[in-house]
């Protein structure tokens, strides 16, 4: 989690991601922040994260994101 | 059927009428058969090819939708008895089935949208190659029929292809359901560009007259109406001629003529939508709302998720998510990281998916080099704008205006400015005209020799600015209203003498001053030809 965290503030270092939970729906993380974010997690965690998963429910907080990545983990083990 | 034409008001009567004295499961049958008779009177040509879209994405989602079910009672009995690299190759040659009807029918239907739309200007550039080598002989153009709102109809049904192959619902089971889906009439020529998931809420639903959404609808298409015919079609005679006489017209009537059109464009599409919205409210469909005061955005990027708000989203679903997700983006990212850095490697995806995005949105509003660069002009203002982040941040952090009213006035400011210069690409015959007029701005305007009759001679007159200034500010005063919630809502509210003096103020003033008139054919909706 700390991992993502510091990706997230690298993005916008004005927010506190511990806390939100409308980073897409607050218009705070926007498509080009999106697409910014899933590469670092590709590079960070080496899961992919396609196309259809890129919604705001997936997004809106640290800890949606985070489960994202978990979920993806866990289905390629 | 024009929306300003005595038939289509005629056509709305009868549908409205018949909608509410028909049993409710019959409505939306009813409704697909107005459809198709409203496409049918434009040009029954039409419907062919609507029926094919209409025919090949059912049958490809329902196809896929019919995979994926069986796909997974299968591998729910099976899995237990599987290994890893089992279950993995399973999933992998059931995606694989799936993508090759999707991508059939993805590739058939983005087909006929390319051959329809582009023949011609693909005709065009191979003709301008030929005779830069020398070759007098180009090919000839085709005469093609262009079905009347292909791009939406195309876009609607293949961002349902796309959701129903991404599993984010079951594909429709009903033929004739779906067809009313593609073929919806108020949104059929100009959009919004709707999501199943959405519009399917309330478009099979059984409706009861409901005096509110039937007045709150009507409301809306009056709105439309005023917007569309006072304001829109008169401010329309100037612009035109202005970019008739490109002679007599350049340097500070170029400027002009882009603020008019900035009115004209905005008053004429959000005019269309409010009349679709209003239509469908009246029947209780609820139709996606496709704008949010636009012209109040602090930038460039906002704008566009407050301008056509539909297509924007379907841009971004459909092309800039998958483009810049996909396993090839994510290598560039890699290997851009690496050579150019982390800061300036991970805007490479980011930038080349946005430049393909605008390259086709671009494309996508007309077959012509001028729609091209005016797409590409989007992306390098947003561009710009992305890097020049660091910057205001900076400038913000040593000079406190932001949250005042003068920096926000500003802000609003440059983005009409930008956007009504990025929209001059509409305007002109071709690339290079637009440039030399849009320089002309700085080059050839001498206020003192500024002439107040020539707006005269441009076709209306004085009275006819002033009605356009009149509608100007009661357009903004009622964008500044709607920011504290919707107007409709607030007039609900007030004592019933007020409520019907509104209308009746805002029906008059349609009917007077919306001098051209309904029949009046001066002009289509803008958007009606994509």
């Amino acid at each position: 989690m700390n991992e993502l965290l510091e990706i997230l503030s690298d993005l916008h270092p004005e927010v506190d991601f511990s806390t939100a939970t409308n980073l897409v729906d607050g218009g705070i993380l926007d498509s080009f922040d999106i697409v910014s974010l899933i590469s670092e997690i590709n590079e960070e965690f080496d899961v992919t994260i396609g196309a259809a998963e890129l919604t705001p429910e997936n997004f809106n907080s640290a800890e949606a994101i985070y489960e994202l990545i978990k979920a993806k983990l866990d289905d390629e083990d | 059927m024009l929306f300003t034409s005595y038939e289509f008001l005629g056509f709305l009567l009868v549908v409205f009428v018949m909608y509410y004295l028909l049993p409710g499961r019959a409505q939306w049958s009813f409704l697909l058969i107005a459809s198709y008779a409203f496409y049918f009177m434009a040009d029954p040509r039409y419907l062919i090819f609507i029926m094919i879209t209409t025919a090949s994405t059912f049958l490809a989602a329902k196809s896929i939708s019919d995979h994926k079910a069986s796909f997974d009672v299968w591998f729910k009995e099976h899995k237990k008895e599987m290994e890893k690299e089992e279950k993995k190759a399973a999933k992998a040659k059931e995606h694989s089935l799936e993508k090759k009807i999707f991508l059939c029918c993805l590739l058939f239907n983005l087909g006929i949208l390319a051959v329809t739309k582009y023949t011609n200007f693909t005709i065009s550039n191979i003709n301008s190659l030929l005779s830069a080598f020398g070759r007098a002989d180009g090919l000839s153009f085709v005469d093609l029929v262009i079905p009347m709102g292909i791009s939406f109809y195309t876009f609607q049904s293949m961002g349902y292809l796309i959701d129903v192959y991404n599993g984010k619902f079951e594909a429709q089971k009903n033929p004739l359901k779906f067809a009313l889906f593609v073929s919806f009439f108020p949104q059929l020529v100009q959009g919004p560009i709707s999501r199943y998931a959405d519009l399917s809420q309330t478009l099979y639903e059984e409706h009861r007259f409901n005096w509110k959404t039937v007045s709150f609808g009507l409301e809306r298409i009056l709105w439309g109406f005023f917007k569309k015919l006072v304001i829109a079609d008169r401010i329309l005679v100037p612009v035109k001629a202005i970019i008739a006489d490109t002679d007599a017209y350049s340097g500070f009537y170029v400027f002009a003529g882009a603020m008019f059109y900035a009115l004209e464009l905005y008053c004429d599409f959000t005019g269309g939508i409010d009349i679709t919205i209003g239509v469908a409210e009246t029947m209780g469909i609820k139709v996606t709302e496709n704008f949010i005061r636009p012209y109040f955005s602090k930038n460039i990027k906002e704008y566009w998720n407050r301008w056509h708000i539909t297509m924007g989203t379907w841009f971004t679903d459909y092309i800039f998510y998958p483009i810049s997700a996909s396993q090839f983006m994510m290598k560039l990212s890699k290997k851009s990281r690496a050579r150019l850095g982390n800061n300036l490697g991970k805007r490479v995806p980011v930038y080349l998916s946005s430049f393909i995005v605008w390259f086709t949105t671009g494309i996508w509003h007309g077959a012509s080099w001028n729609f091209i660069v005016w797409g590409l002009g989007n992306f390098v203002v947003i561009m710009i704008s992305q890097e020049l982040e660091p910057f205001y941040r900076w400038f913000h952090s040593k000079v406190n205006v932001a949250g005042t009213f003068g920096w926000k006035l500003f802000q609003v400011i440059r983005t009409v400015l930008i956007m009504s210069s990025l929209r001059m690409f509409d305007c002109y015959r071709d690339v290079p005209l637009t440039i030399k007029m849009f320089g002309s701005i700085f080059t050839d305007t001498h206020l003192w020799q500024f002439n107040p009759e020539a707006f005269v001679a441009m076709g209306i007159t004085i009275d006819d600015y002033i009605v356009v200034f009149v509608g100007l500010i009661v357009l903004v005063t009622v964008s500044l209203l709607q920011r504290s919630g919707s107007v409709r809502e607030k007039i609900a509210a007030t004592a019933a003498p007020v409520r019907f003096i509104i209308w009746y103020v805002l029906f008059m003033a349609t009917l007077i001053f919306g001098a051209y008139g309904i029949g009046y054919s001066a002009s289509q909706f803008i958007y009606n030809q994509f």
